[in-house]
């Protein structure tokens, strides 16, 4: 039986860039008419991938469209964020990917110099993750759109076994682990972009996350109850979607939080928030509460995991919601990303 | 980092919180206005409104749109300046108008661009200037016969500039306490222990909390900036306060060839703000945010109604993105 198709309920009406933003307006459009239009089960959990049973086994299928600009940027580029990105995608959902599939929509004009340097970008990440890239598309669009080139690529994995993944299984005394410092990919494409006249020594944090992804699952297995890359939207955006699925509070202790000083700095300075700011290399997972200091050890061990760490549990609440707390007993609410996170100017 | 972190340490906090409790007499209700939109945001970024004694309350002033600039930013509005300067003399066919805006925080950012046009003859660019002095909005709220306050929390950004003279008029003439604070909770709370132990010595005083950018005098070579370029306009019209006497900013006759008020056609449009919304009654301190009818409900920072819900620094925003549900009490082992 097909579900009832529900109703359109996006009331805005144009498309803003805080649309793709990864906050509380992607949230609209993507619940209030992309959802309803397509209604299905696997699509109705709105997780990084949707997981299709298929004879016996579990598949894991993702799709992500890549726009940055600049397309190269200090710590990274677009062709390895193109397979990086879905490759998280299917890291946290608990899937060991099986092949990925490339799109591009290049611009009349782009050097061809630059589109393989991408190119070899996109071949690099997929080797070192053992992942072939077995189809692909092309077109090319006009000189002056698309800002030289525009990558998709889609996903497709095996759900490990060995765990169960849902928001529903997420309960009181729960940790909130998260994998590393906060804020650099964000802070970096800010930065990149020139028109702060701006100067810091950081990096974009881009990189595959299966590595740490499989020391959780090896050392606590059906422990590790739901996992989210904190790309757009930040850390805020993703502890948010947690609380409104699992129905539960998640507090977060300020200042276990780790962001690296120069992150910080540029984020004083600009007055944003880093819980906000986007990341390419690092999720929250929820373990429960007894096998928390086993699944940090197992991180800290673990390629790239020396700085995860617990920065929260789950409690009970009246209302579902993310609250920061500082060691001096300040209290306060952390929102989704509403709007994009441009520094104010006023 | 430095000049963050030890302005947020734990233990300087709780010492400020031990004392603000001693300090106020559990017999009275203190009523203190922070000015800046910016030490709203403070307020409730770190948490600070839930830790005061149930008989402190803090009442936000009239905002600040400019005066919420974190550090750094008045380089930033120098910056700017200099671009729209910068885009007029790329584009000499076009003309280029600046819409200025902010209290002496910015103004002075301004004046050197202004001077820079001048210097350079540049002619193709124009200033719409929409500066603001903070004095006159601090004199109306305390003129105001419906608002009663204690004491004053004095901006931050703004006295960078103008330094703290300025507000002696507050303690003389009205008798009130104020202390111009930092944005960090160390500096909000120190503030308040500063009024606090005035209101207890029976004084009323001016006190500078936030020396490490607030010089007593203010900045000499930005108010000369200033006073070269600007005179005071005989009135202006401030959103939720009415028409304040000297409260504005406007370009002497010796730079009206970039002044686009004197060069250029103004419409002068009259915009009435939204009947239903109690923005006025929010600004002046007489309504908390969430009382409002509008709040959180038709009026959201994304959908903004009011003014206040619009900047960061709103004080509508700030309640609305970090206070607008009381927190559950929730422990962590």
């Amino acid at each position: 039986m097909s579900p009832a198709k529900t109703k359109d309920s996006f009331g805005d009406q144009q498309i803003d860039m805080a649309h793709g933003a990864g906050g509380e307006a992607s949230r609209r459009l993507v619940e209030g008419l992309f959802e309803p239009a397509f209604s299905n089960p696997s699509l109705a959990t709105l997780a990084d991938a949707a997981v299709l049973e298929v004879s016996a086994a579990r598949l894991a299928i993702t799709t992500d469209s890549f726009v940055v600009k600049p397309l190269r940027f200090p710590g990274g580029s677009i062709g390895e964020l193109a397979v990086n990105g879905t490759l998280n995608d299917l890291a946290v959902s608990g899937a060991k990917p099986i092949a990925l599939t490339a799109s591009f929509v290049l611009e009349a004009g782009l050097d061809v110099a630059v589109l393989r340097q991408e190119v070899d970008a996109m071949a690099g990440a997929a080797r070192r993750a053992n992942v072939p890239i077995v189809a692909g598309d092309t077109k090319v669009v006009e000189n002056g759109k698309a800002d030289g080139m525009y990558i998709s690529t889609t996903g497709l994995g095996i759900v490990d076994s060995r765990i169960e993944l849902a928001p529903q299984r997420v309960q009181a005394g729960d940790r909130v682990i998260l994998s590393g410092p906060i804020g650099a990919h964000g802070m970096t494409i800010m930065i990149a972009r020139a028109e702060l006249e701006l100067q810091a020594d950081i990096q974009s944090d881009t990189r595959l996350l299966s590595p740490l992804v499989e020391a959780l699952i090896d050392r606590v297995g059906p422990s590790l109850k739901w996992m989210r890359d904190a790309t757009r939207g930040g850390v805020a955006t993703v502890l948010n979607e947690l609380a409104r699925d699992s129905g539960m509070v998640v507090e977060v202790v300020e200042e276990s939080i780790p962001v690296e000083d120069a992150v910080r700095g540029a984020c004083e300075l600009l007055g944003l928030d880093p819980l906000h700011v986007a990341n390419e290399g690092q999720f929250i997972a929820i373990v429960s509460g007894d096998r928390a200091d086993e699944a940090i050890e197992a991180l800290h061990q673990a390629p790239g995991g020396r700085q995860a760490r617990v920065v929260g549990a789950i409690c009970e609440g009246r209302v579902a919601r993310v609250v920061a707390k500082a060691s001096y007993g300040g209290t306060r609410i952390v929102d989704m990303l509403i709007g994009d996170p441009l520094p104010r100017i006023c | 980092m430095k000049y963050v972190d030890e302005f947020r340490d734990a233990r300087l906090i709780k010492k400020a919180l031990a004392e603000i409790r001693e300090l106020a007499q559990s017999s009275r209700h203190y009523r203190i206005m922070e000015i800046c939109g910016g030490h709203t945001h403070s307020i409730f970024r770190f948490g600070l409104h839930g830790l005061l004694p149930s008989n402190v309350e803090l009442i936000h002033g009239p905002g600040c749109p400019v005066c919420v600039l974190p550090m750094g930013r008045i380089d930033d509005g120098l910056a700017l300046a200099n671009d729209a300067l910068k885009i007029a003399r790329q584009n000499p066919e076009r003309k280029v108008v600046f819409f200025a805006i902010g209290f002496e925080t910015t103004a002075p950012s301004t004046a050197l661009t202004l001077m820079h046009a001048r210097a350079l003859g540049i002619d193709n660019f124009a200033v719409f200037c929409n500066h603001i002095t903070i004095a006159p909005a601090i004199r109306a709220i305390l003129d105001s016969p419906d608002i009663k306050l204690d004491g004053f929390i004095g901006p931050g950004h703004v006295s960078t500039v103008i330094g703290c003279r300025p507000y002696e008029f507050i303690a003389r003439d009205y008798d009130s306490p104020i202390a111009v604070a930092g944005f960090e909770p160390v500096d909000i709370l120190e503030a308040m222990v500063m009024v606090l132990r005035q209101l207890k010595g029976g004084i009323a005083k001016v006190e500078c909390q936030y020396k490490r950018a607030v010089p007593w005098d203010g900045n000499a070579v930005a108010l000369q900036a200033m006073d070269e370029v600007f005179e005071e306009r005989p009135h202006f019209e401030w959103r939720g306060l009415g028409s304040i006497a000297q409260s504005a900013l406007k370009i002497r006759r010796e730079y009206a060839a970039w002044d686009a008020e004197q060069t250029m056609p103004i419409p002068g449009v009259c915009v009435a703000d939204p009947q239903a919304a109690q923005c006025s009654d929010v600004l002046r301190g007489l309504l908390k945010p969430q009382q409002c009818r509008l709040f959180g409900k038709e009026c959201t920072p994304e959908r903004p109604i009011g003014a206040l819900m619009v900047s960061s620094e709103g004080a509508c925003a700030a309640h609305y993105k970090y206070g607008r549900h009381e927190p559950d009490v929730v422990t962590l082992q």
